[in-house]
């Protein structure tokens, strides 16, 4: 197995804070470098905040696992300067069919709408990713990226948390001020501080496949119900780079993991799919069951959850890593202002608040497709088959929106926020406060470049027109200006169509490039107080 | 709009009699298969949801 990819190994290194025997305080510890972890500890360097990760491993991820990139985590691995490798490597889709027994029963177009830098969905193995940040880690001085580091206890203080941690040479302290958990599904450091993680457990079980094979599919999100290669059950199939598919079978509760795992179980069922002639070679195999379920809070004290660890989804709608990508984008930026002491803590509940809302809009999600795939009674099942049915019929399109085969990932606004300034002034179009930026083609100093590569990191000021600032305050936070028409132009008037701009118009966007703010006038006083709004202040 | 509950459909005795042969081929299977195709597709055409949710509930479903 592994013929397509070859795993680096990292070299362990003791840290001269364990050599030394002195306990060293730290700003923040992120526990696990898996793509959230890793994630996290880019945006702290894009923030200027130095960060201890540690990893109780010392390679990337095994096998493909997450591989369907949604354009917004795109867009914010773009920010942190990995995303456009990603795309380059990556395979882009846009076309998902979905069959019913031996028919074509619909398909659908994710519909990428026109003028965005990142398109709407890339299929990339887990581990390119993992291996893409390790690397661009390794031009940030201020990342501090620990492998065979195995956290073993925490203890809370009133200020900040102490970590045991286990290393091949023994057994050390260190101090945080926060930390930042992205230790995965079953995380431990979840039950070292005792948090519930409850929801609904599937009584199901898949086998995922990644086989290598010369195939001329089209690259398309293909999804089997009841297909007479594997009758009764669904079987997905993705296209990655180098050749490999990941062919996702479900097996029933009632199927033994172990066995099912061996390649000669595998073989006969690939076969059964791709006919007898096809050549493949099995990479890698999985057999995987599932829950829907997150953290009862995403903050305890001086302890941070992310990703997998704080909300563990089904595959269907490639939810997981997409969403914790979300989380990290939402977090630090807050942390490092209340680290610094520009904002007060109550900034980081927000991320509790905010993630926890999109974490039940991914849940609700990831459970409606997962009851639809995998029916829990007879007569459920008579229905999600009289909707295939139904959805065959050409003029039934009604029926065509109930299948589904998981409703692929797209942010959830921060709607109800706290942080959000409501509006006074009437917006058309999507751009509403809580809302994360469409992007836009624009010019800047005549070149030809994206909206969103012109935000992000602090507050700007987006305004249509002259500004009577160069930029506002609140305590030492500043949101500049950034005018149209001066500093960025707007050559074919998608940015002001996106925003629904008219001469004048403002926005106040956060740091994590989500809407906060908007006005049909420049009004430094209202700006000031929507400013402080979106410190938790 | 709430539910109608009045007799609404013209000639209910010949309406019910065409419910009953439609499904006069099919054995339980089909029937009840037959019976989702048909829920779903009422549904849709009466779109409003108070009218399909007290509709559940009278038939005795949980809401």
């Amino acid at each position: 197995m592994f013929k397509t990819y070859t795993y680096p190994k990292f070299p362990y290194v003791q840290s001269p804070e364990q050599k030394a025997g002195n306990v060293k305080r730290h700003k923040l510890v992120i526990i696990g470098a898996g793509p959230i972890g890793l994630t996290a500890a880019l945006d702290a360097a894009a923030h200027d905040l130095p960060c201890v990760v540690l990893d109780d491993n010392d390679t990337v991820s095994v096998g493909s696992r997450a591989v369907c990139y949604a354009k917004r985590s795109l867009e914010v691995l773009d920010r942190l300067n990995v995303g456009q490798r990603m795309v380059e490597k990556g395979i882009g889709w846009k076309l998902g069919k979905v069959f019913f027994k031996d028919r074509l029963s619909y398909q659908f177009d994710l519909l990428p709408e026109d003028d965005n830098k990142m398109p709407a969905m890339i299929n990339l193995q887990q581990y390119y990713l993992e291996e893409y940040m390790v690397e661009e880690i390794g031009r940030h001085p201020h990342i501090d990226l620990r492998w065979k580091h195995k956290v073993t206890a925490i203890e809370q203080k009133a200020d900040h948390a102490v970590l045991t941690v286990e290393t091949p040479d023994g057994s050390f302290t260190m101090e945080a001020d926060w930390v930042l958990a992205c230790d995965g599904a079953n995380s431990s450091v979840r039950t070292m501080v005792g948090a519930q993680f409850t929801g609904q457990f599937f009584h199901d079980r898949f086998l995922i496949a990644d086989v290598i094979m010369k195939a001329e599919y089209p690259t398309e999100r293909w999804f089997w119900f009841d297909p007479p290669f594997h009758p009764n059950q669904s079987v997905l199939l993705h296209r990655q780079p180098d050749d490999v598919w990941r062919i996702d079978f479900q097996l029933g509760w009632d199927a033994d993991a172990n066995e099912e795992k061996k390649p000669e179980r595998i073989i006969p069922r690939v076969k059964a799919m791709l006919g007898d002639e096809r050549e493949f070679e099995l990479e890698w195999a999985s057999v995987y069951q599932f829950a829907c379920r997150r953290i009862d809070n995403f903050r305890y004290g001086r302890v941070l959850f992310a990703g997998d660890a704080a909300h563990q989804v089904s595959p269907f709608g490639a939810r997981g890593a997409n969403t914790g990508v979300q989380d990290t984008d939402n977090l630090l930026w807050k942390l490092k202002l209340v680290i610094d002491g520009d904002a007060p803590v109550g900034l980081i509940d927000s991320y509790n608040e905010e993630r926890a809302f999109a974490a039940d809009d991914n849940l609700l999600n990831s459970t409606r497709a997962t009851d639809f795939i995998t029916p829990k009674s007879a007569s459920s099942r008579l229905y999600r088959d009289a909707v295939l049915q139904l959805a065959e019929d050409r003029d039934a399109e009604f029926a065509r929106k109930l299948v589904n085969s998981g409703r692929l990932s797209k942010p959830t606004p921060y709607i109800h926020s706290s942080l959000n300034t409501p509006d006074e002034d009437l917006f058309a179009g999507a751009m509403a406060p809580g809302t994360n930026c469409a992007d836009a083609p624009v010019k800047v100093a005549g070149q030809e470049a994206w909206f969103l590569n012109q935000i992000g990191g602090g507050f700007t000021l987006l305004s249509f027109g002259p500004a009577p600032a160069a930029s506002v305050s609140f305590g030492r936070i500043a949101a500049r200006v950034l005018e149209v028409g001066r500093d960025i132009e707007d050559p074919k008037g998608v940015l002001a169509e996106r925003y629904d701009a008219k001469p004048g118009t403002v926005y106040l966007l956060r740091p994590d490039q989500h809407v906060s703010a908007r006005w049909r006038t420049f009004d430094e006083a209202k700006i000031t107080r929507a400013l402080a709004r979106a410190l938790a202040a | 709009m709430s539910l109608i509950l009045n007799p609404n459909i013209d000639d209910f005795d010949d309406f019910y009699k065409e419910l009953i042969d439609s499904q006069r081929h099919m054995n339980d299977a089909e029937a009840a298969q037959m019976n989702c195709k048909l829920v779903l597709l009422l549904a849709n055409h009466i779109g409003d949801r108070a009218a399909i949710r007290e509709a559940l509930e009278r038939a005795g479903g949980a809401v």
